[in-house]
């Protein structure tokens, strides 16, 4: 049993079957990638995972427990953080800020009034705040307008602001999307050291075959909302459906 | 101390400072110079200041932090006198229950409003706020007060009569309230050459509640909880999934900003013990919405400078009439001097909305931070000045 089992998942848009008969099993401690070309259904399925869409059909087990008709603050307390396809940071508030809301989120759960308690005081919140910053090599930045930052570093706290609830499994819809080279190397060196240094699970969904193929121990190509394969990236590499559907094409683009 | 950093200390002991001193800074004219009438510093009016101030410090915990528009927030406001006037009828004129009671219910009656108007967020809460307090002022001024279940007493407005219970009403007390004896109207006026200064009891309490007020928004500003609500205005989305519940935080926000303003309500009938339906007009909850704006949404000390500003535009711009005008200009030649104030007349007396408004159009569109932005940029203007003054010969050839 894996620590994430989706089963039979189905969700239609109207007229559009975005997904039909998912079934998935993420291995506790692994990194796993679901590929496959735009519009396949891999962020709907995302969704689904996360509380942002409830599927019309199938179960999505989490250690055990179903996550479907949770709102997305349960299903966060539960232990799964989303790290979104566009950077979703507090842009108003400052690095620190941003990096110790989820300390308090996990420390407190979902609600707490905490409205006379001085921040000066949460001593441990902001020890892990801190450190969280230095492991995302942000620390200098602290005091930054979240706004103000590079797309790359907005996506490093994001990761970071995840990585602090100490989650069991960490989703990522196309973290390198939009980012250069450079950006992406860093991200990805990134999450191998997390994936090595933590206990943790990595669901990620990737356009990026060099991204993929350098992290992920379990692939699941999706194509027109079904899997098509499932197997470890040697054989995805090789695989002839996976490259008709697929891999012809990023070679074109 | 007190749980606060450097900064926030000096701003409130800056506004203790003012807000103690206010009879003298705000009546800065001989009592019987031509300026005279630009004073303040009469009770009525320095009561209202502070009454406005706090019911606008309250309302920026709501909108300042969260985002959240409310619209009908005078309705706590007009709960707040209405209980106030209530403990008066019933207990005793003693300020101390009335007030009390005042934020009891705006506190309840902001928990039923704002569980339901914050299921939506943007103009739908707006629209939802604003529909429950014109509800409440239809309530207030015909529903609840019908011979067999008068609640409101209607158009008249809630007041005090001979035979109402006032069961711990002493015997040698005066009909007005009063805190443990001190009567909120004693005034004490000191001359002092040409000028006067009133010392109103009112006056102190309402400065007093201010100060506690104001003191326990910076705290809540600074608090974790305020963090989470500026969390919310900046990134809803990400608050869920980080693992925390908005509704709570927007909810806990609404109820504490809704007693703001039944303390407010509560206060306005400690000075006169009168309690009407107009208190929960949509215009009431407007203006606190300009006060806020006017100020600067967010900022700690935004909205009393706004509730301030506002209070004495309404008050002594309205006061100037033409005659006034004539007397100013009686220096100018005849005809001009018609001319003058013939261009002043529409912006004065019954027009100070007319100025009001346009002041509030500048400030919006140039100073988007409001008053205090204002004053920031001022402050930095003169700090630059100072600076280029003995730099400006090594710095300017480089550029
Ligand atoms: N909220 C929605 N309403 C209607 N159609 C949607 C919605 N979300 C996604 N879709 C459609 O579902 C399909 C799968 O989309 P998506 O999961 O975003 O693909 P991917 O992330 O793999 O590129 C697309 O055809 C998309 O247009
Ligand atoms: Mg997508």
């Amino acid at each position: 049993m894996g620590i994430l089992e989706v089963k039979d998942v189905g969700k239609r848009f109207g007229g559009l079957q975005a997904l039909g008969d998912v079934n998935l099993s993420v291995a506790e401690n692994s990194v796993h990638a679901i590929i496959g070309p735009n519009g396949a259904g891999k962020s709907t399925l995302l969704n689904c995972l996360v509380g942002k869409l409830i599927p019309d059909t199938g179960s999505v087990m989490f250690d055990g427990q179903s996550v479907l008709g949770r709102s997305p603050h349960e299903i966060n307390q539960m232990g799964i953080s989303r790290v979104f396809q566009t950077p979703e940071i507090f842009g108003d508030l400052s690095v620190m800020e941003n990096m110790m809301i989820p300390c308090f989120a996990s420390r407190d759960g979902s609600f707490r009034l905490h409205a006379l308690e001085n921040m000066m005081n949460e001593k441990d919140i902001v020890e892990k705040a801190e450190a969280m910053l230095e492991d995302m090599n942000m620390i200098d930045k602290r005091h930054m307008h979240a706004d103000s930052m590079s797309r790359g570093d907005k996506r490093r706290m994001e990761i970071g602001m995840c990585l602090a609830q100490e989650p069991r499994l960490l989703l990522l819809d196309e973290p390198t999307a939009g980012m250069a080279r450079a950006d992406t190397n860093n991200t990805i060196d990134l999450l191998k050291q997390i994936s090595d240094e933590r206990d943790i699970t990595i669901a990620i969904i990737e356009h990026d075959m060099h991204v993929v193929f350098s992290l992920a121990q379990r692939i699941t190509v999706l194509a027109q909302g079904t899997p098509l394969v499932e197997d470890t990236p040697e054989n995805i590499k090789g695989h002839p459906k996976v490259r008709e559907a697929y891999l012809g094409e990023t070679q074109v683009a | 101390m007190l749980g606060l950093n450097k900064n926030d200390l000096t701003l409130l002991a800056i506004v203790a400072v003012l807000t103690l001193f206010a009879p003298f800074i705000l009546n800065p004219f001989p009592a019987d110079s031509a300026m005279a009438q630009f004073n303040a510093g009469y009770p009525d009016l320095m009561q209202r200041f502070i009454i406005f101030g706090i019911f606008a410090i309250g309302f920026n915990i709501l909108f300042g932090l969260t985002g959240y528009l409310s619209f009908g927030h005078a309705a706590f406001l007009g709960v707040g006198s209405y209980a106030a006037v209530w403990m008066f009828k019933l207990l005793s004129y003693n300020v101390v229950p009335a007030i009390g009671l005042a934020i009891i219910v705006a506190g309840l009656f902001s928990v039923l409003i704002g569980y339901v108007s914050l299921r939506r967020s943007g103009i739908y809460f707006s629209i939802l706020t604003l529909a429950f307090a014109q509800m409440s002022f239809a309530l207030a001024y015909s529903v609840l007060s019908n011979p067999k279940f008068n609640l409101t007493n209607g158009e008249t407005g809630l007041q005090v009569y001979k035979n109402d219970p006032q069961i711990f009403h002493g015997e040698n007390m005066q009909d007005f309230p009063h805190f443990f004896g001190i009567y909120m109207n004693s005034t004490h006026t000191m001359n002092f050459g040409a000028w006067s200064f009133d010392f109103n009891a009112g006056y102190y309490l309402c400065a007093i509640v201010m100060i506690l007020a104001f003191y326990l928004s910076i705290r809540i500003f600074r608090s974790p909880f305020g963090m989470m609500l500026r969390a919310i205005k900046s990134n809803q989305t990400r608050m869920s999934y980080t693992g925390l519940n908005p509704r709570p935080h927007t909810l806990a926000a609404f109820v504490i900003s809704g007693m703001y303003a039944g303390l407010a309500g509560g206060l306005m009938a400690a000075m006169d013990p009168l309690a009407g339906a107009e208190r929960m007009q949509w215009t009431a909850s407007g203006e606190v919405v300009l006060m806020t704006i006017l100020g600067g949404t967010g900022t700690l000390i935004g909205p009393v400078l706004g509730a301030g500003f506002i209070k004495y535009f309404e008050n002594i711009f309205s006061k100037i009439n033409d005659t006034i005008l004539h007397q100013w200009f009686a220096f100018l030649p005849d005809g001009i001097e018609d001319f003058v104030v013939f261009i002043i007349h529409p912006f004065i007396g019954k027009g100070w909305h007319l100025t009001l408004g346009i002041l509030f159009m500048l400030v919006v569109v140039f100073l988007p931070g409001g008053l205090v932005e204002g004053g920031q940029r001022l402050g930095k203007w003169i700090k630059s000045r100072g600076k280029s003054d003995d730099s400006s010969a090594t710095t300017e050839p480089a550029e």
